[in-house]
């Protein structure tokens, strides 16, 4: 697992696609950032994160459209799958890859609050919590986009897909607000990633959403293990 | 060493493998042989846990490769159809990749080092794989498999798409292989297993037809030998002449001709030499042999024997 690890980290650096992703996502933040706040002289944070959020609808699949593609496209797949790795650590190695490349990015642009708190007074555990649930999200993301990776050969196809998965899991909370339907909002309401992030921007650690997060997170993970144990049987 | 029984994979409707059983014992080469689309590629993919089979198991060196798959793939070392090469690689990291892959606890370098020897890697382990030519590839396929020192070796059609020096290269290679290694080898051409294996296994149709010893099945095939000849003269009356000749058995003419020769297969009965017979045949007519060679058999030839053979035999059995 360890050896698969290393491997998707020194591919992530040996190609443009580590460099690409943290460029966009540095400039993409930063400019949402000065946006937010440094223009509308304000320290108040929730925008940046919100408006943020849709950003990664474009960000992560970046980082995840060729996790699975390409092995399969390579025929590379088959070293890992006839090696004495099991189908877990593989996909976990995978994960965490792609995690450790977002986790260092978001580190990165955590130089953003440090002007934030040289010229304003932010509160600083709603930026402490928000960073979390949106580093939670990302991951929640990038366990979404492995999965619709592991499905095809076809990068393009992965990073569309992953592209609009994760616009409609964001967008819902917008078309929620036209919805008669109680029993309907309710149900998208809960479900949305979006809706539930709302509680954070208002300073709250909603620990509940926080569990969702992860467990949204852990059943992509599992189901991208589905997907290789059925390709065996098929 | 290896125990296949009673496989049976179906891919939808298609039946891809119905009811292959085979062993292979410590130290044996064995030719998986069959044409394109027999099931060759899926049985070794089963049996390296690439693929899970329908029913049926695999037990390599006595361990199941679906209840205990990590102890069951740390024996085997594949090279499959395509090697899995990552392009970008060098061929140093690549080999390093793999070795932590597998998890090996040998001394690193000197492991990669004799791995690199024996394929004769070590000009270009420096060098990044896509940039390398496809022999060098395919070497590094090999490379991989033999990393970690497993019992046994699965190729999948090593010497596809390779130059004539460099399927010389790879046969000699896999026969040192063979002295350490339990080989399984997969191809479509008869002249490999025939060069390099102790046992074929002959399948076709997703059923096995055949497992025998090399020899046994090289004398089975040469039963009757079969000779091209180019002989200038009327083709009718050289046609008839060569059926009268003794010990000729079968005649027949092919599409190949040049100003005023033809080109016949002639095929005699049992052990019979009628070179001899049929040169004084043609003297007799004053027909000139402008080149006699002895001709093999074709792949589809030899099935279409075995299977006879097969079916007689059962019927024999029967009465």
């Amino acid at each position: 697992m360890l050896a698969i690890y290393k491997r998707e980290m020194r591919a992530y650096f040996t190609t443009p696609q580590g460099y690409l992703f943290m460029a966009i996502f540095l400039c993409a933040s930063g400019f949402l950032f000065s946006l937010t706040t440094l223009l509308m002289q304000s320290s108040d944070t929730a925008t940046y994160f919100q408006f943020l959020m849709y950003g990664y609808i474009v960000l992560v699949p970046l980082l995840t459209m060729k996790s699975f593609a390409e092995e399969k496209k390579a025929k590379t797949e088959q070293l890992l799958l006839t090696a004495p790795v099991s189908l877990w650590g593989m996909v976990m190695a995978k994960f965490l890859a792609a995690f450790t490349m977002f986790f260092g990015t978001v580190v990165i642009s955590m130089l953003y609050y440090l002007v934030l708190g040289l010229y304003g007074d932010p509160n600083w555990a709603k930026v402490i919590g928000c960073t979390v649930a949106m580093i939670l999200i990302g991951s929640c993301f990038i366990a979404i986009g492995l999965f619709i990776s592991a499905l095809t050969e076809n990068q393009f196809v992965a990073a569309m897909g992953t592209m609009g998965v994760l616009a409609g899991l964001v967008v819902v909370a917008v078309i929620n607000g036209i919805i008669d339907s109680y029993a309907i909002r309710l149900v998208l309401d809960w479900l949305s990633i979006y809706s539930r992030f709302t509680n954070f921007t208002q300073g709250i650690f909603d620990f509940a959403s926080a569990f969702y997060y992860v467990s949204l997170c852990a059943v992509f993970l599992f189901l991208s293990v589905r997907v290789y144990e059925k390709r065996r049987f098929a | 060493m290896v125990e296949v029984s009673n496989l049976v994979k179906a891919f939808g409707q298609k039946l891809a493998l119905d009811d292959v059983s085979f062993s292979v014992s410590e130290g044996e080469i064995l030719g998986f042989l069959g044409p394109n689309g027999a099931g060759k590629s899926t049985t070794l993919n089963i049996m390296t846990g690439y693929l899970s089979a329908n029913s049926g198991s695999v037990k390599i060196g006595g361990i199941d490769i679906l209840e205990n798959p990590d102890e069951a793939k740390k024996q085997i070392g594949f090279l499959p159809e395509q090697p899995p090469l990552y392009m970008d690689m060098t061929v140093d990291e690549y080999l390093s990749f793999v070795y932590e892959l597998k998890n090996c606890k040998y001394n690193r370098k000197k492991h990669l080092d004799e791995v690199c020897h024996v394929t004769k890697l070590t000009d270009v382990r420096h060098r990044v794989i896509k940039n390398l030519s496809k022999g060098y590839k395919q070497r590094v396929g090999i490379a991989q498999a033999l990393v970690g020192n497993p019992k046994v070796l699965v190729f999948d059609e090593p010497t596809v798409g390779l130059d004539p020096k460099q399927i010389i290269e790879v046969r000699n290679l896999i026969r040192t292989l063979g002295r350490e290694h339990t080989v399984i080898l997969s191809t479509h051409i008869l002249s490999e297993v025939q060069a390099v294996c102790d046992r074929i296994v002959i399948i076709n149709g997703g059923k096995i037809l055949c497992d025998k010893p090399t020899d046994s099945v090289s004398s089975a095939i040469n039963k009757n030998s079969r000779y091209k000849l180019k002989i200038c003269g009327p083709q009718r009356e050289v046609m008839a002449a060569l059926r009268e000749t003794e010990g000729v058995e079968h005649v027949e003419v092919t599409s190949e001709r040049e100003k005023d020769s033809c080109t016949y297969i002639v095929e005699s009965t049992g052990a019979s030499d009628v070179r001899k017979a049929v040169f004084y045949k043609m003297c007799e007519g004053e027909w000139p042999i402008i080149g006699m060679a002895p001709e093999g058999l074709s792949l589809e030839e030899v099935f279409m024997k075995l299977t006879e053979e097969g079916s007689a035999e059962t019927k024999k059995r029967r009465k």
